[in-house]
């Protein structure tokens, strides 16, 4: 299955009126619209949309669903490039998407996030020493308070595996079946 | 006595323990029962959509199951918004699409569960502004919160995209409650705004910006009121690196709204978990106790 097929079906009936991003809290951050993003994908511009920012900084505030016209799931498209991203192997959004990574690997691991394990699988991938301490003062003031603990990451009780498990057959499954 | 089944989410077993705190004391203190739904399971937060979207559905799925096994009907009480939306999301997909449905519970068969809708999901702004209301608040409030004047912060995911209890582009929900407590209402358009969610993470520097915007715009305010873990830790832990930026003070008091409500209800500071905030100015708490002391005096 092409990469954009999803997210191109849900971009079909777009109109190009731009109030996506007229509504979009991080358009300031963006090097491509909302608008001009949907606009490349329908052009198929693959490169071109995976190089870029925008679908990384959406921030799920979805104003812009709420005011599309047309009433698209826009912050659902958002959502479904960055999966496309993660397919495509892109190294440019290795950083955001290991952050993802690693907080799924905590839920994985334990049933619920482990919120001090998750950020040193995170740190761990970043291979970045001097990240941590952006985030040290933070950490001790909420060991101060008791909210957090130092969690080595450990292997847990594994309880969603026959769920991610499953979920990864059919998903597998679908592709096959789509690629037939 | 009204029974929710209750769904905590992760934050609130780590850095949102006096969100759980709060919520538990003063929905106590109003004859609320909360039943926690045993063996629950994270929702996936933004996360589970960045890898696949079979399972962003099915982690909050699982939970659904699990509260329609406990309690068929029953409404789930979520504090978190992140949680609540998508909780209502899978839901939401699953009603919407009998495909989905039937993924849904091929996934949860792993685990003997089953999806068959029933039990509504409800924010806890929702059941503290629709099913407890602030005629019931204000004939409970023991210390009016007098001199204290409280922005209301909505964040996004409790607001959009599903319009449930209040207007998703100029919400008010908040504003009786506050003013039952004897506060007055800080009039600002901020309270919809994003906080900048997971950029604090991995772009800071925007995830910056747009904290920066809110708590500047809440100068004259005594106190900014959250209703997510993760909007109040944007607003409560970046405040010194964002007063350097820009140049002036920007530390402000950053509570959660049980944790309002349950001061003016009588409960102590240290039963709605005040002394676990990262962000509670000295001038916030004298100003509460000075209104305990003209309390005193009154009384």
């Amino acid at each position: 299955m092409h990469l954009l097929t999803e997210v191109k079906t849900m971009l079909q009936a777009c109109i190009q009126c731009g109030t996506c991003s007229g509504s979009c809290p991080n358009g300031f951050a963006m090097d491509f619209t909302p608008r001009h993003l949907w606009r490349l994908v329908a052009m198929d511009q693959t490169d071109e949309i995976f190089a870029s920012q925008t679908f990384m900084l959406c921030s799920s505030c979805y104003y812009c669903t709420l005011r599309c016209p047309r009433g698209l799931p826009l912050t659902d498209a958002m959502a479904a490039l960055k999966r496309a991203a993660e397919s495509s192997g892109v190294r440019v959004h290795r950083k955001d998407l290991l952050f993802y990574n690693c907080f799924m690997e905590s839920v994985r691991r334990h049933g619920r996030v482990r919120e001090m394990e998750f950020m040193t699988l995170y740190f761990t991938g970043r291979k970045n020493p001097l990240l941590p301490f952006r985030f040290a003062g933070l950490g001790l003031k909420l060991m101060a308070r008791g909210k957090v603990s130092l969690q080595v990451p450990t292997r847990g009780s594994r309880k969603l595996d026959p769920l991610f498990n499953k979920v990864r057959e059919m998903e597998a499954q679908s592709i096959q079946s789509s690629n037939r | 006595m009204k029974q929710y089944i209750y769904y905590p989410g992760c934050s609130l077993e780590g850095s949102a323990k006096e969100y759980d705190a709060a919520t538990r004391a003063f929905l106590s203190l109003m004859a609320v029962e909360l039943v926690e739904l045993d063996d629950w399971t994270c929702c996936g937060a933004t996360a589970a959509a960045a890898q696949s979207r079979l399972l962003s559905l099915v982690l909050p799925a699982r939970n659904l199951a699990l509260a329609e096994k406990t309690a068929p009907g029953a409404d789930i009480l979520v504090p978190c918004s992140a949680c609540y939306l998508n909780l209502k999301q899978a839901w939401h997909a699953a009603e919407s699409d009998p495909a989905v449905l039937a993924q849904l519970n091929a996934v949860l068969a792993e685990e003997g569960l089953v999806l068959t809708g029933g039990n509504a999901v409800r924010h806890l702004l929702d059941v503290l502004t629709t099913d407890i209301g602030a005629a019931r608040l204000a004939a409970s409030v023991s210390r009016p919160l007098e001199g204290l004047t409280i922005a209301p912060y909505y964040g996004c995911q409790c607001l959009r995209p599903f319009i449930v209890f209040d207007d998703p582009e100029t919400p008010v929900s908040m504003e009786g409650l506050i003013s039952a407590c004897g506060a007055d209402v800080y009039r600002w358009a901020m309270g919809p705004i994003c906080c900048g969610a997971s950029h604090m993470n991995t772009k800071m520097d925007v995830g910056l910006a747009l904290s920066g915007a809110i708590l500047q715009a809440a100068e004259g305010a005594d106190a900014i009121v959250t209703v997510c873990p993760m909007c109040q830790m944007n607003l409560e832990a970046y405040q010194h690196k964002l007063s350097r930026r820009h140049g002036r003070s920007l530390e402000r008091t950053v509570i959660y709204l049980p944790q309002l409500l349950g001061l003016a209800a009588g409960l102590s500071e240290k039963a709605v978990g005040l002394d676990l905030n990262l962000a509670v100015t000295n001038a916030f708490r004298s100003k509460l106790q000075g209104g305990d002391n003209a309390l005193a005096a009154a009384g």
